[in-house]
């Protein structure tokens, strides 16, 4: 499309989109002010969506994404971009990234980093986040009725920075025998993702905010990440906020989690207390979890496991990977489909005869899916005019 | 009877690798070891008085040399141990700590740290086992933690590069990683214990992480007999929470232990029943109690001294003294499990002191 028409078509969509600009797709420079991130753009009434099936359990549990949106009549084209893990070019990568550009939106499963390949390799999944700038990784944990687990009543919103931190990847053998890795916290960053938290917070009417840290050990650097959250704090006089060690957190997590309401964090201990949360409110079959970036999104499951030992044995759980989609609906705005396949989600999973291996059942994952389409079919008929 | 299943099963993660015990003329006399104590601050008198009267009742041939380490100044303006404090340590080679405050604004760094620095403390163990009578909703824990703990992400190195953008600087070298992967193995070994897990992240730190795991795995060549196991960190974390029953010996870089064996803590309980021993080279090691000072109760008899008196009985394992420190630990273990008489912190009421004298009473009834 040519700009003239671009811009003809976003002044035609202008009451839809509301801050739509032709320039969406370039890298936009700072933003002095917090925008929502617009939805995609629809041709014929359809979302087109990247979808990276990934390694492992992934290609599987990506099929029954498709196929439960096709029985549900979901207006979601799926735009398949394989990103083949064994290959050391990053071509596939590459075709993998400008595919979400053009859609603004993907769904993926966890690509395989081999770790004993050189350095010059970095992981895809990284570089997925950090090209496309995926800035908050959001994580909701909460315990469902049906699924045993051993603490009860868990809400946890978790809001991890997804670009900078210890995954900067930035290493060198200074000396042979002796390596560095580098740990790079930024102002700027850190400042956006506690402004993520908080804005969170509030549109989701929660109470209390906590930053994790290692302060005291790291003085400059997460000292750093404190201080912007607590300058940010201060702009949100509704919402508590404190601030708590790594260490003492995942204890406090194993002993009374439901003392936590959202907590925010850099990205390793966010890789640590998120795995923690998902542990316990069930298992890495349970939890979505989405990547937010000033245009673009993209869904996962919250643990980002691939699953190998258990790829094509039809023992996945596909609750995750279903409710994520579901995270993508809603990003969408189609919040009609979204809260229904999440019912009929739901419905299946506190159904406790239905539980696939992970979660102590014998119910396979074709089984479950078949589950959640019959109860879509029981709700009845959706109309839906948009 | 599965409390004596149980209690050997305890015997058996909470000793310390065995050694000969390093018998120096200065630190034996007859018969009586010496132990520098360091009582530190907070409820670290009170706490160490306690196991100091429980290690009397059960006439354990340990003579205490009580010092202080607050930092001082030394020539050349460096920050260091007082060096009547250092000397006890050279000669007696085994330490016991209570906490240790750390002031924000007093110019020197943790005193922590600085025994670490000076003792060159290469490697924290700590043991998690589920401790019968004090219910958490984990049961059955049985593994133990063994941490890198002089480099890491806790080197220090942190600079300002330009306003706003910090960088902290994570240092991974071969000697330190090949020193506790085989402190880690030798664990195993000497204590029976069936698989080392090396825990990392080396799919995103690739030479870092990448380096620790190439060591281990060099040095599980030479332990054929243990099975040596790789795993992601966030996998750990999330099994852990699940399945804690899957882990036997974890080996891990600085952060990851920080993190890893306070939330093996947080499974058996916390903190305050939590052991923990650090090993240094040339064959000192300093046990010591984890949790903080807590000013709040202290000087008040309200302390709960398990912690560190589970940490002497680790000591005493790694002395070589298995009787002494059996019959303490189960004194201790019966004591919680009666319920009767137990500090505030494991949900009874009584005082410090009449759980010390409840310990010694059951000590001396052993006998």
């Amino acid at each position: 499309m040519t700009g003239r028409s671009v811009r003809a078509l976003s002044g035609a969509l202008k009451p839809l989109f509301s801050h739509r600009s032709p320039q969406v797709y370039e890298a936009t420079a700072h933003k002095s002010t917090y925008t929502t991130i617009p939805p995609p753009a629809r041709y014929g009434g359809r979302h087109t969506v990247t979808l990276i099936p990934g390694d492992g359990i992934g290609p599987e549990l990506a099929k029954h994404v498709c196929e439960l949106f096709r029985f549900c009549c979901v207006p979601v084209d799926f735009e398949v971009v394989n990103v083949d893990s064994t290959q050391t070019s990053a071509d596939d990568i590459s075709n993998a990234i400008m595919a979400i550009r053009r859609n603004g939106v993907a769904l993926k499963g966890n690509i395989e980093t081999n770790h004993n390949l050189p350095p010059s390799y970095r992981s895809r999944n990284n570089l997925l986040r950090t090209t496309l700038d995926l800035y908050a990784n959001v994580m909701h944990c909460q315990s469902l009725p049906g699924v045993r687990s051993r603490h009860r009543n868990i809400d946890i919103m978790i809001i991890r920075e997804n670009t900078e931190g210890e995954y900067s990847s930035l290493e060198h053998e200074s000396v042979p025998g002796v390596v560095e890795s580098l740990k790079i916290i930024t102002r700027t960053k850190s400042l956006r993702i506690a402004d993520y938290a908080f804005k969170t917070a509030r549109e989701k009417g929660r109470r209390r905010v906590t930053a994790v840290h290692k302060a005291n050990i790291m003085k400059l650097g997460d000292g750093l990440f404190l201080e912007c959250c607590k300058e940010v704090a201060s702009g949100y006089p509704e919402i508590t906020y404190d601030s708590m060690i790594v260490d003492n957190t995942t204890m406090q997590l194993v002993s009374r989690p439901q003392q936590f309401d959202v907590m925010v964090m850099p990205n390793l201990y966010g890789n640590v207390v998120s795995n923690v949360c998902a542990g316990l409110v069930g298992g890495p079959g349970l939890v979505p979890g989405a990547n937010y970036g000033e245009n673009y999104a993209l869904f996962e499951t919250g643990t980002r496991n691939t699953g190998k030992s258990i790829a094509n044995s039809n023992t996945a759980n596909p609750t995750a990977m279903l409710l994520a989609s579901c995270l993508l609906l809603d990003h969408l705005k189609l919040h009609a489909y979204a809260s229904m396949i999440r019912r009929a989600i739901l419905s299946t999973v506190t159904d406790t005869r239905l539980h696939t291996a992970d979660l102590g059942g014998q119910g396979s994952t074709s089984e479950v899916v078949q589950s959640i389409m019959d109860a879509v079919q029981r709700a009845g008929p959706r109309t839906q005019s948009s | 009877m599965a409390g004596n299943a149980w209690r050997s099963l305890l015997t058996q993660a909470v000793g310390v690798a065995v050694r000969k015990p390093v018998q120096s003329s200065a630190s034996f006399s007859r018969g009586m070891k010496m132990v520098t104590m360091i009582p530190g601050d907070g409820i670290g008198p009170e706490i160490s008085a306690a196991v100091m009267k429980i290690f009397d009742a059960a006439k354990a041939p340990i003579t205490w040399e009580e010092r202080n380490v607050t930092a001082i100044k030394g020539p050349g303006g460096r920050w260091m141990i007082p060096p009547d404090a250092k000397e006890s340590m050279d000669s007696s080679k085994i330490g016991l700590k209570g906490p240790l405050k750390t002031p924000i604004a007093a110019g020197h760094p943790s005193m922590n740290l600085l025994l670490r620095k000076t003792f060159d403390l290469y490697a924290n163990v700590r043991p998690c086992v589920s401790i019968e009578g004090y219910k958490t909703p984990y049961t059955d824990v049985d593994l133990v933690t063994i941490r890198e703990n002089t480099e890491g992400e806790y080197s220090g190195i942190e600079h300002m590069i330009v306003d706003g953008v910090v960088q902290s600087i994570k240092l991974i070298t071969e000697n330190a990683s090949r020193r506790i992967a085989e402190y880690a193995f030798e664990y195993a070994r000497n204590n029976k214990r069936t698989s080392v897990t090396a825990v990392h992240k080396a799919n995103i730190m690739r030479m870092s992480d990448g380096l620790f795991l190439r060591k281990c795995r060099e040095v599980a060549e030479n332990y054929k007999d243990i099975k040596f196991t790789e795993m992601y960190l966030d996998t750990v974390c999330l099994n852990m929470v699940q399945d804690p029953t899957q882990f036997d010996v974890l080996v891990m870089p600085n952060l990851y232990g920080d993190i890893l064996s306070d939330l093996c803590a947080g499974l058996i309980g916390g903190l305050g029943v939590t052991p923990s021993g650090n090993i240094g080279a040339n064959g000192v090691a300093i046990f010591e109690s984890v949790h903080g000072t807590a000013p709040d109760i202290a000087g008040m008899d309200l302390a709960n001294p398990t912690a560190l008196l589970l940490s002497a009985v680790m000591m005493l394992r790694h002395m070589g003294l298995h009787d002494c420190a059996n019959k303490i630990q189960t004194a201790c273990f019966d004591t919680i499990k009666d319920k009767k008489v137990l500090t505030k912190d494991l949900g009874g009421s009584a005082k410090c002191s009449e759980f010390t004298a409840e310990i010694c009473r059951r000590i001396r009834d052993l006998d």
